[in-house]
């Protein structure tokens, strides 16, 4: 039989980093894959609850991540964002999950709690195009400055809007 | 290149030449010369750079065709050797080390992603860096063996005596300029390949005739 359990299970309430959210939040959509605990964390109060993890031990931010759910069976937001924490001190390990909508998908910006963030929320600005509030220097990352679309979301063309094709072409003669 | 004989068709005076003395063209000195110590620029950015450092390695030793010093700074190259796909941010930075090289100069796209955009076609991608670049010499593969390389190289340098001029004036007319191919593959003698294929093994010992329809 299968060793992990896939069932929601009540170790779900155990997680006591969880049980501290909700005292402060309410009620939160969560689940347990194989060992790994995922809270998903209302936009509004994003910012209050990474502050409150990062208060229990969560001093490591690994990643800030992106998923675009446009035409996603079931899906209720376009964007879904990924924020994943670590401990230095402790094993734990926790997902958070924020989601944000068109027209403008706004979330505040966690470089005042991890510095860490801050190329990776331009990193997901470059791609996703989602605007977080409070960072210091959202550019572009590793798009040219000149590209205007956010190629990684789903309504962008894989083979670009011709962005690749203007530049000038050096034939021999002014070479 | 050297005109050893005489000039005796009017035989009206034999020029006698000296000793270690030949009379030729001075295109055709220039190109020699510059054909036989191309001097490469490698804008390597993928997988192909790889082969590209193969070859000038000890094995393959492209110091056999005079083009073994690899230099990192444009203004001393003229042979830009593109190994590797060019992303779009990266492709004014290609044109710039271009035209910082001085004339004259030859470029070889080395391998599909340089030559087509290979597997990636996106956004980010350029799809043949002759669409923004002129391109010498074109070399298939992903990436190419050393050995192709160096046949790119020994192509060029066959182009550069035959075309080149001490001006340059082949790089203003189109003329002037042999039609732009690709690599091509010689086929191996029969008997090379015999040991691969038994029905070839078959045929040459004359053991079996063929009947074609």
């Amino acid at each position: 039989m299968n060793s992990f359990s896939d069932a929601p299970s009540d170790s779900a309430t155990t997680c006591p980093h969880l049980v501290a959210l909700e005292q402060a939040f309410g009620s939160l959509e969560s689940s347990l894959f194989r060992g790994q605990q995922r809270v998903v964390v209302p936009a509004a109060n994003s910012f209050a609850a990474l502050g409150l993890l990062k208060d229990r031990g969560f001093d490591l931010l690994v990643d800030v991540s992106c998923v675009d759910y446009l035409e996603y069976r079931g899906a209720k937001h376009r964007y879904g964002l990924v924020y994943l924490l670590a401990s230095t001190t402790s094993p734990d390990r926790l997902t958070v999950r924020v989601f944000a909508d068109d027209p403008e998908p706004t979330v505040a910006s966690v470089v005042p709690l991890w510095e860490a963030a801050n190329w990776l929320e331009r990193e997901v600005w470059d791609l996703f195009g989602i605007h977080f509030t409070g960072h210091p220097d959202l550019r572009r990352l590793v798009m040219p400055e000149a590209f205007t679309a956010h190629p990684l979301r789903k309504d962008y063309p894989l083979q670009g809007r011709g962005e690749r094709h203007n530049f000038p072409v050096i034939t021999r003669d002014h070479s | 290149m050297a005109l050893t004989q005489p000039m005796a068709s009017s035989g009206a005076q034999q020029l006698e030449l000296p000793e270690n003395v030949v009379v030729s063209r001075l295109d055709e000195l220039a190109n020699w010369c510059r054909k036989n110590s191309l001097w490469p620029m490698p804008f390597a950015t993928a997988c192909c750079g790889i082969e590209l450092m193969a070859t000038g390695a000890a094995k393959h030793d492209l110091a056999r065709f005079g083009a073994e010093v690899f230099r990192f700074s444009p203004r001393q190259c003229d042979l830009m050797i593109v190994a590797g796909r060019v992303v779009m941010k990266m492709l004014p930075v290609l044109q710039r080390i271009w035209q910082q090289m001085h004339e004259p100069k030859w470029c070889i796209s080395m391998g599909a992603c340089a030559s087509t955009g290979g597997v990636f076609d996106t956004y980010a991608v350029v799809q043949g860096i002759d669409r923004f670049i002129p391109v010498d010499m074109y070399v298939p593969g992903c990436p190419p063996r050393p050995e192709q390389l160096i046949q790119a190289i020994i192509d060029l340098q066959d182009k550069i005596q035959r075309e080149g001029t001490i001006t340059g004036r082949e790089f203003n007319t189109r003329q002037r300029q042999d039609r732009k191919r690709a690599l091509v593959e010689s086929p191996l003698p029969l008997t090379l390949d015999a040991s691969r294929n038994p029905n070839i093994q078959r045929q040459l010992s004359g053991s079996v005739t063929t009947a074609r329809p």
